[in-house]
């Protein structure tokens, strides 16, 4: 990776001026270390990583999206979004959370560029409509989503897709997919892209990824979807609190009933947790509040590729998506195609059979006794 | 874009219609066919009533008698062993009956997690068994053919992926998933055109041959 902005001030500098304490910011580091998976010993590594870190300059692209992403990282608590944007990044380019609105808005993006060449970082949350769709599908500043992407990332360090939008498409790429919706690593080859998926991610996952690249100047080790494997390496099911009544065969039957009460497990209630992989079991909601199961709902699998597509939500697991009469018919022909190749087949045998048909004589017999 | 997940939906989706289709035109290909081969019209007067005889056989030709598990205890305790493990893992797991719910509105209780996989683990070395037994034993080795070793290679697979999920041995969970599920769908798609048709054929046969004796007269 890329030096980084030597004219910006380092992180210990920057948190110092705020008047955040040591003992916060080792707080901060240990908190961050427990994240991503590293032993305790780790923390002061990355104390002593992060006091001499740049900030560096981030572009946070909002393309086919709901907003949903930065509610999110508002909600972020260790970081809060506060000392993400003004401690930790330089959060250069957002359009719901900067000031600056127009020509100013696009300017600061151009300079931001300009002045970090190959190691500003881009976060982008939202689907982009393909090379081949209709431009005018998603537009900002008269720049289709397409086309500001790619300007941008063409000297990027590493592009971060956060949501499911920008990982694998979303809700604008569920079926019909109208707007030919992209994700992010779909366009993007030759820069590292990281994913961030969930709907919406997780606000310390997105800020941990930033965290390492600050402590280790690299992104961190990933999993086939590109996702930070100290994220997304376990299954909600895996680390589930319900697991042992999934173990013991004790499930809730309906949303209110004794074993809805009781927290069985919500299986039987389309709890996708078994194919899910994200860290909400472990990190939790709202500074560590609660989550979706623990609030007595099944895990949608919304950090998954076409979660929107792959059934209905409170159908189990196990469970087929809903049939496609065309999938229907083509089957039915092949079928009957089958059905009459094997019938013609045998058929074909046994005349073959019957014309070569040698009868064995006593003799024969005979002799092999 | 590829990858576990999108394996596991094709086969829940489009994979699975195609099987499921094939299957069930399949079966009624192959009951068209026996019904198709036809009987010569019996003139001789029936001698005994045909249903009781032909209920009568199914059960006895289940249960061995006597003679035959002397001849060959083997095949009647392992075959009884993973044929009813297979159906208890089939039948009485819950994430299958959540299946055949979503297809037939029809649902029953499950057993407990725990007990389906000690049955699943001990149908595994059943059927290990049985393919050692079929390559060791000198009449089996050569009366068993290629289809043999298909019907028994599919059968094991879907067991295997299915003891592979539940303890999540393969990693993504969705690629063993989708595993076990595609293994099914092979298992559902070879059924009418192999031996396995016997799932559906094996008491037919049997209450029809009763039924015969019983005309006839003769003990069935």
């Amino acid at each position: 990776m890329a030096a980084r902005n030597p004219t910006d001030k380092t992180l210990g500098e920057s948190l110092r001026e705020r008047g955040v304490s040591r003992r916060g910011f080792l707080k901060f580091c240990a908190a961050t270390a427990s994240m991503m998976a590293l032993p305790p010993s780790m923390a002061p590594a990355i104390a002593a990583a992060l006091e001499q870190a740049k900030r560096p300059s981030v572009i946070w692209l909002s393309f086919q999206e709901c907003t949903g992403c930065t509610e999110s990282l508002t909600r972020s608590h260790a970081p809060t979004l506060e000392d993400l944007i003004l401690d930790v990044i330089s959060l250069d380019y957002h359009h719901t959370l900067q000031a600056a609105a127009g020509d100013a808005a696009e300017h600061a993006r151009e300079q931001a560029m300009a002045a970090n060449p190959g190691e500003y970082l881009v976060i982008v949350d939202g689907s982009i409509p393909g090379p081949d769709s209709n431009p005018g599908y998603s537009t900002v500043a008269g720049h289709s989503n397409y086309a500001m992407l790619m300007e941008t990332v063409e000297n990027a360090a590493a592009v971060i897709a956060v949501g499911t939008c920008a990982t694998f498409g979303g809700l604008p790429g569920a079926n019909p997919n109208p707007t030919g919706a992209m994700s992010v690593m779909d366009l993007v080859k030759d820069k590292p892209v990281i994913n961030v998926s969930g709907c919406p991610p997780i606000p310390m996952v997105i800020t941990g990824v930033i965290a390492h690249y600050l402590t280790f100047g690299r992104l961190p080790e990933l999993d086939a979807y590109n996702r930070p494997m100290a994220f997304f390496g376990q299954s909600i099911h895996d680390r589930c609190y319900r697991r042992p009544f999934y173990d013991k065969g004790l499930f809730a039957k309906t949303f209110d009933d004794e074993g809805a009460r009781l927290g069985w497990c919500l299986y039987e209630l389309g709890c996708k947790g078994p194919t899910t992989y994200n860290a909400c079991a472990t990190m939790r909601w709202n500074d560590g509040t609660s989550w979706p199961v623990e609030a007595g709902h099944p895990c949608l699998g919304c950090s998954e590729p076409r979660f929107w597509d792959a059934g209905g939500f409170y159908n189990t697991v196990s469970v087929p998506t809903s049939a496609s009469g065309v999938n229907v018919l083509a089957a039915g022909a092949a079928g009957a195609i089958v059905g009459g190749a094997v019938a013609a087949l045998a058929k074909k045998q046994t005349k073959t059979a019957v014309a070569h048909r040698q009868p064995v004589t006593v003799e024969e017999l005979e002799a092999k006794l | 874009m590829s990858g576990s997940m999108e394996f596991l939906l094709w086969t829940k989706g489009p994979m699975f219609n195609i099987a499921i289709t094939i299957f069930a035109i399949g079966l009624l290909v192959r009951i068209a066919e026996i019904f198709m081969l036809g009987r010569k019209k019996n003139f001789a007067e029936a001698r005994a009533g045909e249903w009781g005889p032909g209920f009568r056989t199914m059960v006895t030709r289940t249960v061995a008698d006597p003679g035959t598990f002397e001849r060959a205890p083997f095949n009647v305790v392992v075959g009884w062993i993973w044929h009813i493990g297979f159906l208890i893992a089939l039948l009485l797991f819950l994430p299958h009956i959540a299946l055949i719910e979503s297809l037939t509105g029809l649902s029953w209780p499950a057993l407990p997690n725990p007990v389906i996989s000690l049955v699943t683990s001990v149908t595994l070395v059943a059927l290990i068994a049985t393919l050692v037994h079929r390559m060791t034993h000198p009449v089996k080795k050569r009366i068993s053919t290629v289809e043999d070793y298909v019907v028994w290679a599919v059968v094991f697979a879907v067991v295997l992926t299915g003891w592979l999920a539940y303890y999540r041995l393969v990693n993504p969970y969705p690629l063993v998933l989708g595993m076990h599920i595609l293994s099914a769908e092979v298992m559902l798609i070879l059924l009418p055109f192999t031996k396995l048709t016997h799932i559906f054929t094996t008491f037919i046969a049997r209450w029809y041959n009763g039924a015969a004796f019983g005309r006839k007269g003769v003990q069935s």
